[in-house]
């Protein structure tokens, strides 16, 4: 992909998800009355997409994005009153702009024509209100042609609904104007609407700007002035608040309506981003910050060398004080290089609530697919995590949280009978355990049917019709290949996700899922995620001739080799570890590699409490930072490797992927019946 | 030297406006992300001309168009609309309130280039 096409998905992307929390939070709200601040937010984000598209040749894009941006702009003008079936079908549109800007990374082609024809048949099946009202002899015509049709159509909504229509007379010196003007809009916002921002016709001094700000408000005059502490004149009066508000009026829940105009006390939220967003904040690539930390990591390779030649001159020449200033020299070095990697590796990260507001969108959406009501609460936003992490762990997370509205929660029919509250609870919740970010999603459904995972095993011949298996054990088998009962795995969905994939998913990206689940409780599912994988300490052991990095965080202890403690059982090794028998694989087994080494041997203990294991191995070679790098889809098949590093300038190690081999040493009892 | 304000809330669509129209040579484009921005970069540069969209947070190409037709020290500014069809109406306005031509997105880069040559007098 160009570097500019990059750009161009980047920021569709950032506009489309920025859609799409600006349609939740018109969802949440518009049966109170319909926040034109946000609706406009929307169309502008949809209108600046289309544009963007545009120059760049992006056809369908721009196409479909014009469509929806027709059906906003209908919406904004209060032609097309606001409803759960409108906005269900902004959302499935900004979806399927989603979609087609993922396309432009794919280079994959998507006729768009179907959907625009559904557009147009969605515009045209809903009723429109006319808007017949003229402003003239109301309002200056000077004023008029200033305003767009969006502000004219404001100013005609708020007349309708009573309001007083003022402008408001402000002077700023002209090196602080922004900052002040934003202050003042923003009181507006919180007391009224603001309609349009105009400069004011005096001559003024040289060194100061002037705006005259016209908003409107059903706030007496008096009030106002008292409030906002600026010259305002009236343009046109409120009509009085004894008469009855049609606002008031019983709202039926479904059918269209005429949008209702903004209640009068509203909080300044979601304001216009401010200049400060656009202004301290700079968009980079995560590619370029995967190349800082490739050269932080060759720095520290180097400053290394430096350390070891230091060693060398302090054993020949003693601690002279050139000897002992060099060994200040490497401190430093060391020091600040580790500044470095750690400010670096703080850029990458990211508040988890980026994905929490996607995931929000995803359970509001698919919980009225399935008519099933559903509160969502989620804790631990401000929880960290790298970008890359961050982006990779979306999927399983989408999958789970559907899982937990298609099967964990129960029909309200069921949970009433049950005694439970009808509206079902899914809570995502984050937090950090040291250098773990744990995600946790929690369903108060009915809980997994362990004996339903029973027959399918026993079906399956993965266990004996009488065997005794824990229900810990069962669950865990959800997470097998193509295991699937319709108790776990999404049929809605249709994309056939498993969650054997999500647990392949985390174990790539060096984390684990673990599920726990009590019948008519709930249940909760865990994911333990690295908070960073661009660095990890690692050891570099040697297999053979061959090279391999054991990240150090999945090492509990190494060991010698003594011969006598080897043993065999039922074809298995076994190593007597301080009495425990620990089951153990050679690494020149799972590689075949045939070389012959002779001398000592170690093991190599990885994985905690009962899923531990050895690596018998042929020599250690020492510890390394590395920067793991992914594979990259060729390679996307193959079990065991995590990904590659570089160490040095051109020697490539692949990193072991420890949770898939323990997964193959340990679950081989289970490859007997296969 | 000429110098020419580009007034839009797009990254990318500033940049590629940029890269076109530094192809005409010696020209200094100074970028302006909302109408604050534009407002503030007014009297630090004596501005050519100035390119500005209609739909962009804060305030909008209309009213950053009232502004610099009333101000007597920069009304003398050319003014070129660059938005998308939708905003007819828009742009019409836009002509009222003094704006000197209008180009609709997306265009071909030889148009962009024409307009402003003949806009700047090249």
């Amino acid at each position: 992909m160009k570097s500019s096409e990059k750009e161009f998905v980047a920021e569709a992307e950032e506009i489309l998800e920025e859609a799409g929390s600006l349609l939740l939070v018109i969802q949440d709200t518009y049966k109170e009355g319909v926040d034109p601040d946000s609706l406009n937010a929307l169309f502008r984000a949809i209108h600046t997409l289309k544009g963007t598209a545009g120059l760049f040749g992006h056809q369908g894009i721009t196409d479909l994005s014009h469509a929806v941006e027709s059906l906003l702009d209908e919406i904004r003008l209060g032609k097309i009153a606001v409803s759960d079936d409108v906005i269900s079908f902004l959302f499935k549109n900004i979806d399927l702009l989603r979609y087609l800007v993922d396309g432009v990374k794919e280079k994959r082609q998507t006729d768009v024509s179907g959907y625009l024809a559904e557009i147009q048949a969605f515009r045209e099946s809903i009723s429109k209100a006319g808007e017949a009202q003229s402003l003239e002899g109301v309002i200056d015509e000077s004023i008029l042609k200033v305003l767009s049709e969006y502000e004219e159509h404001r100013l005609k909504t708020n007349l309708k609904e009573g309001k007083g229509i003022y402008i408001l007379k402000a002077v700023f010196p002209f090196t602080e104007f922004d900052k002040m003007l934003e202050e003042v809009r923003g009181k507006i916002k919180s007391i009224g609407e603001l309609l349009s921002t105009m400069p004011v016709s005096e001559a003024l001094p040289e060194d100061s700007i002037g705006f005259n700000l016209m908003f409107g408000s059903s706030h007496p005059l008096k009030e106002l002035e008292e409030t906002l502490k600026f010259e305002i004149h009236t343009l046109v009066e409120p009509k009085s608040a004894v008469e009855p508000k049609p606002a008031v009026e019983p709202k039926p829940a479904v059918e269209p309506k005429p949008v209702p105009g903004k209640p009068p006390e509203r909080p300044p939220q979601l304001a216009e981003p401010s200049l400060k967003t656009t202004t301290t904040t700079v968009r980079v690539d995560i590619e370029k910050l995967d190349r800082v930390l490739s050269t932080i990591a060759e720095l520290t390779l180097a400053r290394g060398a430096v350390k070891r030649i230091w060693t060398e001159m302090a054993e020949a020449y003693g601690h002279t004080p050139l000897v002992i200033d060099m060994y200040k020299i490497t401190q430093t070095l060391q020091r600040k290089l580790a500044e470095l990697q750690e400010q670096v590796l703080e850029i990458r990260m990211v508040p988890i609530g980026q994905i929490f507001g996607r995931l929000a969108q995803v359970i509001r959406r698919h919980s009225r697919d399935v008519g099933k009501k559903i509160n969502f609460e989620m804790f631990g936003e401000d929880t960290e995590i790298d970008k890359y992490i961050a982006e990779e762990v979306i999927d399983p997370l989408v999958h789970i949280v559907r899982n937990a509205i298609d099967h964990g929660i129960e029909p309200a029919e069921e949970r009433k009978a049950k005694g439970k509250k009808e509206e079902g609870t899914v809570t995502l919740r984050a937090s950090q355990w040291g250098n773990h970010v744990v995600i946790e999603v929690k369903d108060d459904g009915g809980g997994i049917n362990t004996e339903k995972i029973r027959q399918k095993a026993v079906e399956r011949g993965i266990i004996k019709a009488d065997e005794e298996v824990h229900d810990k054990e069962l669950l865990e088998l959800i997470f097998t290949p193509g295991f699937s009962t319709k108790d776990t795995v999404s049929e809605v969905s249709g994309r056939g996700v498993g969650l054997d994939i999500v647990k392949d998913r985390l174990s790539v990206l060096g984390g684990f899922v673990d599920i726990v689940s009590e019948k008519d409780i709930g249940t909760t599912v865990t994911l333990t995620l690295p908070i960073t994988l661009a660095i990890i300490k690692a050891l570099m052991v040697k297999a053979g001739k061959e090279v391999f990095a054991v990240p150090l965080s999945s090492i509990s202890e190494i060991l010698t080799l003594q011969e006598d403690a080897m043993q065999t059982i039922e074809n298995r090794m076994v190593y007597n570890l301080r009495g425990e028998m620990l089951p153990v694989t050679s690494l020149k087994d799972i590689f075949k590699l045939t070389d012959n080494v002779t001398g000592k041997a170690f093991i190599v203990v990885v994985g905690f409490g009962e899923r531990r294991m050895g690596l018998l191995v042929d020599d250690i070679v020492g510890q390394h930072e590395v920067v793991v790098k992914s594979l990259g889809d060729y390679f996307k098949g193959i079990r065991d490797f995590a990904g590659a590093a570089e160490i040095g300038k051109h020697e490539v190690t692949l990193v072991l992927d420890v949770e898939s081999i323990i997964e193959g040493t340990l679950m081989r009892k289970g490859s007997v019946h296969v | 030297m000429k110098y020419i304000l580009i007034v839009e809330d797009s990254s990318t669509t500033r940049a590629m406006m940029r890269s076109i129209l530094e192809e005409l040579g010696e020209i200094e484009i100074v970028e302006a992300s909302t109408g604050f921005e534009a407002l503030r970069q007014l009297p630090a540069y004596k501005f050519d001309l100035i390119i500005t969209d209609i739909n962009m947070p804060d305030i909008n190409g209309l009213e950053l168009i009232n502004f610099v037709k009333k101000d007597p020290r920069y009304s003398h500014i050319p003014m070129l609309i660059v938005t998308t069809e939708k905003s007819e109406e828009d742009k019409k306005r836009g002509m009222t309130l003094g704006a000197d031509g209008y180009i609709t997105k997306p265009f071909q880069p030889e148009e962009l280039q024409k307009t402003i040559s003949s806009l700047l007098k090249l």
